[in-house]
């Protein structure tokens, strides 16, 4: 390290050891750096009491019930319903349907409003840096339908070449589906600029929020996309909770996807009818818990504020990127002018893979690999990245620990220069 | 210093860091009588390992590709420790090289004599990194038996 930083200064924007137990402990004897939010988040005490509080106290199935605990479950569930309706700044609650998560919600785009509306040579306009879940129900769809693929190339700073979309958006285009935050680089695409100009050819569009809701605030009129998926566990809420925002014109003439209980309003054999958005694409007794849950990470997150958060990231984002650039050998994959906290690299000499093992050994937790973003990475001629990627209760100590361990690693490696 | 530190001293000898600077029989066999390739798409691991077989001997053995240190060394190593041997030697010896690194070194033949490749033993304690090792091994395996359809290690 040889220029001045200031390392491990820095007023924290939460009480990390009361909100985030699990983060205190040592791993390998070493202090832990959380650094894999990219991949999941951690969650905070409010969210796991939120949860335990429902099963202790208020469990109950919901909509048929009676009695009273069914009801009180049901009004939670609701408030759920339109916490996520606040936090994303829909107009209405019932555009608001829970999923499992950001896959099942793309997935039932693609075949509620996708399948029964596509014919051969419509075209899905998507990019190269989607996330497999925003490329395989496309793909999926495509052979159903005989629509087609058309793809948004990327620079090599990792922004999506605005050009090339001019050039690809059509009379064909049906759908463009996008990503709002690249998972592998951090870029944040202008999704606002892109919706307006892909609506304007009569073309639907899909925002895929994963990395962004817990980074930024988010409002889905503002950008003005037709859909919206986000997944409740990449912002401290559980696995298994996400939601889909769909325009409400849009929820009431899409089919139904899957079939079973509580989507219903009757069922006969010769004519069955089907309950109203969003309670159509609900099919079964739903993650109660879990929405109750998002709705708790929610207000945690909107407690210590969406732009706190995001100035602290970027605060920290800028702190890490000036830092690995000072380590010799160490080079950034995505530097585009709007980035989220997400730092992907590359060590000259040391595989991703290698270099995740031994920043484990350091306490440090990182990602390597491809990041389910393997057009990205045979873009960028790479097998693929180590990435750090920041949450809210990051410090400064977190990527101070990282840039030592890579430094160790390169000593392992024997490919430390001299600096 | 802590059992982690230790494992990975372990995983991580001399020999691991030289056979990934300098992998030895790295190159293309035209003469070879076997090939096959392996595929870790979770790791991006990827290579070909070629053998020339003749009356039942591996005469010479080889492989390009790319990955991290541990598979690149592995298959390195492999291809040192199999020229030479009998066919049926070099099947025995996949079985306990496999078991060495999925199991441990009593799952393997106590007679075995694994060399220099006793160093792949260190990935047991680290189960995210077993298919490195083990995919230049399932690899050659499928060079052997004439299994065309490439090798994962998932």
């Amino acid at each position: 390290m040889n220029a001045p930083r200031e390392p491990g200064v820095q007023t924290p924007i939460l009480d990390l050891a009361a909100d985030f137990p699990i983060l205190s402990q040592a791993i390998h004897g070493k202090r832990l750096a959380y650094l894999d939010n990219g991949a999941t988040t951690q969650k905070p005490a409010a969210v796991i009491d939120a949860e335990a509080r429902f099963y202790r106290e208020s469990n109950a199935n919901i909509h048929r019930g009676v009695h009273w605990l069914s009801q009180h479950a049901t009004e939670l569930y609701d408030g759920a319903r339109a916490t996520v309706q606040r936090f994303l700044n829909a107009a209405r609650a019932d555009e608001i349907v829970f999923t499992r998560g950001t896959t099942e919600a793309i997935n039932l785009v693609a075949q509620s409003w996708g399948r029964p509306r596509l014919t051969a040579g419509d075209e899905i306009l998507l990019s190269t840096m989607e996330h497999h879940s925003n490329i395989v129900p496309w793909q999926l769809l495509c052979e159903q339908t005989g629509a087609v693929l058309k793809v948004i190339p990327v620079q090599d700073n990792g922004e999506l070449d605005m050009e090339a979309f001019e050039g690809l958006l059509g009379e064909r285009t049906r759908l463009l589906a996008i990503t709002h935050v690249s998972n592998a680089l951090g870029t944040v695409n202008p999704v606002a600029e892109m919706t307006k100009r892909a609506r304007e050819l009569g073309a639907v569009v899909l925002v895929d929020g994963a990395q962004a809701v817990a980074h930024q605030a988010v409002d889905v009129q503002a950008i003005g996309c037709d859909f919206y998926a986000f997944s409740g566990h990449k912002l401290y809420a559980p696995t298994g909770i996400g939601a889909l925002y769909g325009r409400a014109e849009l929820l009431r003439h899409m089919p139904p996807w899957q079939g079973g209980g509580d989507m219903i309003r009757t069922v006969a054999f010769d004519n069955t009818t089907f309950a109203p958005p969003p309670q159509r694409f609900e099919a079964g007794t739903p993650n109660i818990a879990g929405a109750i849950a998002l709705a708790a990470a929610i207000d945690y997150v909107q407690d210590v504020g969406l732009a706190r958060i995001h100035a602290h990231e970027q605060a920290l984002l800028e702190y890490g990127t000036r830092a690995l650039q000072e380590i010799p050998g160490v080079r950034l994959v995505g530097t585009a002018q709007d980035k989220a906290g997400i730092l992907s690299f590359l060590v000259d000499g040391i595989h991703p893979h290698d270099l995740g093992t031994i920043l484990d050994a350091e306490g440090v937790a990182i990602r390597a690999g491809h990041h389910c973003a393997m057009p990205l990475m045979t873009r960028f001629g790479i097998p693929g990245t180590a990435r750090a990627s920041l949450g809210l209760y990051n410090q400064r100590a977190d990527l101070d620990a990282l840039v030592a361990a890579i430094h160790k690693a390169q000593a392992l490696f024997g490919t430390r220069r001299a600096s | 210093m802590t059992d982690m530190q230790d494992s990975l001293r372990e995983l991580y000898q001399e020999v691991i860091f030289d056979h990934n600077r300098n992998p030895r029989n790295y190159r293309p066999l035209p003469a070879a009588s076997h090939h096959a390739d392996g595929h870790n798409p979770l790791c991006g691991d990827q290579l070909t390992v070629y053998l020339q077989v003749e009356d039942g001997i591996v005469r010479d053995a080889s492989f390009v590709g790319h990955g991290c240190a541990i598979s690149t060394a592995s298959a390195s190593l492999m291809t040192e420790a199999v020229k030479g041997k009998p066919v049926e030697e070099v099947e025995a010896l996949f079985r306990d090289v496999h078991a060495l690194l999925t199991e441990g070194r009593e799952a393997a033949d106590p007679g075995r004599d694994f060399g220099k490749l006793e160093v792949l033993a260190g990935v047991k304690d680290f189960p995210a990194r077993v298919k490195c090792a083990t995919l230049a091994w399932h690899t050659l395996h499928n060079a052997l038996v004439g299994e065309h359809e490439t090798a994962h290690t998932e």
